[in-house]
């Protein structure tokens, strides 16, 4: 079924009876091409494109849980490609791309809205490097605009702008960011990836990874052995876990990372607003609650829980940048568990054992990165080399000396 | 979350930096284009085994006595089993080897 203007008032004038689920409950076959572990975006992304771009159908992706349970579920959708070193700029414009056809290309409501995001600066010195970032991203054909303090008034005139020790001298905004609906992009995907013949596997944890002679032949399961010609990881949180089956270790420490949402609120925030002089993002969901988030907790956790500290760390930046949040009611907050690597960029590569390739690695970055991480996943998977776009974010930069430090912090995964 | 900070007593979250798993540092010898070394390097410096469950790590108490400290946590949890000084440590394994 394809959804169109036809078939909505069609199920309007019938009771809604006519919607069919949108992907098979699959029970693994004995064997695939590939077998993609995770089902989250970027594994449901990666089936999807292997599929489409590649012909390759013979596809499982095989969830722990149900899709979308894990960071697909536990962000804050935001979507932006306003990054400055080379190696990252195409990979999340190639992303930013993806997210403007997305909606044509699954058939699928994902509700992205390029509602701009807006970063802030709050001395000359932040001001000289948002411009030195802005260039960077111009050059390379991505859209970028420096503004100054009136039209960020303008723009968005509840921020604090005359805070006495952080005044709001300007931001930087890229226009085509904005939000997406991130369930939407796992049911996008999943539909689109059913369709053209993915089996997609649920509650079917993988418990082990059977390699011989240096080859990967398939995955131990809950539901049995699956075998696979190929097999890609994309378990972000888990990386280093199931990364252990295959004897790796990873230049990745796993953190938790809170967000927030209040009550529904009538519409008052149109874009998405960072704070430059703390670490705090913000925007409102078309339900109407404020979502929002900061600093993740800064030590290695896997408890999918947020400390108090860092929590009231993150409502100490929320007020400081919009004074009328101190009368919000929070719902609620959750953490999910996120690879932080040791120079916060991430990495698509093959791995020592033939046949096995890993995703990973996202940091903050993960869910704007769904659609470019499957593609180019997709594209190492079928092809064996990496996409040009992802070509940076290979495992042994790190010893090479070619680590992409978008921050410069060092090697403190932390702090990234 | 509290620590037992082995001068100070049991002090808040706050008050300590979390310097991530307790790495052994690779002895270094003046041959650095020796393959291994480079190799045992780059391991120590970016490479973690990131368990989840029993982890050592080093904190340091930055708002208190500036000690640093060695801390057994379970990463699951946040139980803390074991708080002791990062210098004995040292010191201990110096007299051994």
């Amino acid at each position: 079924m394809t959804f169109s203007a036809f078939e909505l008032v069609k199920n309007a004038l019938t009771g809604q009876a006519g919607w069919q689920p949108h992907w098979r409950k699959a029970r693994p076959k004995p064997a695939y091409d590939v077998v993609i572990i995770g089902g989250g975006g970027h594994g449901l992304a990666t089936a999807y494109y292997l599929a489409k771009n590649f012909s390759i159908t013979n596809v499982a992706v095989i969830e722990k849980g149900w899709i979308g349970s894990g960071n697909a579920g536990r962000n804050t959708t935001i979507i932006r490609s306003n990054y400055m070193l080379p190696g990252n700029i195409p990979f999340y414009e190639l992303g930013m791309k993806l997210w403007e056809s997305m909606e044509q290309d699954l058939n699928f409501n994902t509700m992205v809205s390029q509602r701009g995001v807006l970063n802030l600066y709050h001395s000359d010195a932040q001001r000289d490097s948002f411009a030195r970032r802005g260039n960077a991203m111009r050059i390379h054909g991505v859209d970028a605009e420096l503004l100054e303090r009136e039209a960020v008034r303008a723009m968005v005139p509840y921020l604090d702008f005359d805070n006495a020790r952080f005044p709001i001298r300007g931001g930087l905004l890229q226009r085509r960011g904005g939000t997406a609906r991130h369930d939407a992009v796992v049911w996008g995907y999943a539909r689109a990836a059913d369709r053209r013949g993915v089996d997609i596997i649920e509650n079917c944890e993988v418990t082990g990874l059977r390699i011989e002679h240096g080859k990967i032949l398939g995955v131990e399961t809950t539901q049995g052995f699956v075998g696979a010609g190929k097999v890609g990881l994309s378990v972000a949180g888990s990386s280093s876990r199931v990364a252990a089956m295959a004897g790796m270790r990873l230049p990745i420490e796993a953190h938790v990372l809170q967000a927030f949402v209040s009550e529904s609120l009538k519409p008052v925030i149109d874009c998405v607003v960072t704070f430059g002089a703390g670490h705090f993002y913000i925007s409102q969901s078309d339900k109407g609650s404020l979502v929002f988030g900061g600093d993740l907790d800064p030590y290695p956790s896997y408890a999918q829980r947020g400390s108090l500290a860092t929590f009231c760390d993150v409502m100490e930046n929320a007020v400081a940048m919009l004074p009328m949040l101190s009368r919000l009611r929070i719902l609620r907050n959750w953490g999910g568990l996120i690879d932080m690597s040791m120079d916060g960029s991430p990495i698509i590569d093959r791995t020592p054992t033939d046949g096995l390739f890993f995703n990973g690695g996202w940091c903050y970055g993960g869910f704007k990165a769904t659609p470019a991480a499957g593609f180019c996943l997709a594209h190492f998977i079928a092809s064996g080399d990496p996409h040009p776009a992802a070509a940076s974010y290979r495992l042994d930069r790190f010893a090479r000396g070619c680590v992409i430090d978008e921050k410069g912090a060092g090697p403190s995964p932390n702090l990234h | 979350m509290l620590i037992n900070c082995p001068f100070c007593g049991l002090r808040d979250l706050g008050e300590f930096s979390v310097n991530g798993e307790a790495v052994a540092r690779p002895v270094a010898h003046d041959d650095f284009d020796d393959a291994d070394l480079r190799a045992s390097f780059v391991d120590a410096v970016y490479f973690r085994d990131n368990p989840a469950g029993l982890h050592r790590e080093y904190w340091f108490h930055a708002a208190g006595c500036q000690s640093w400290l060695l801390v057994e946590r379970d990463t699951r949890t946040h139980d803390i089993s074991k708080v002791e000084l990062a210098r004995s440590q040292e010191h201990d394994k110096e007299m051994t080897s």
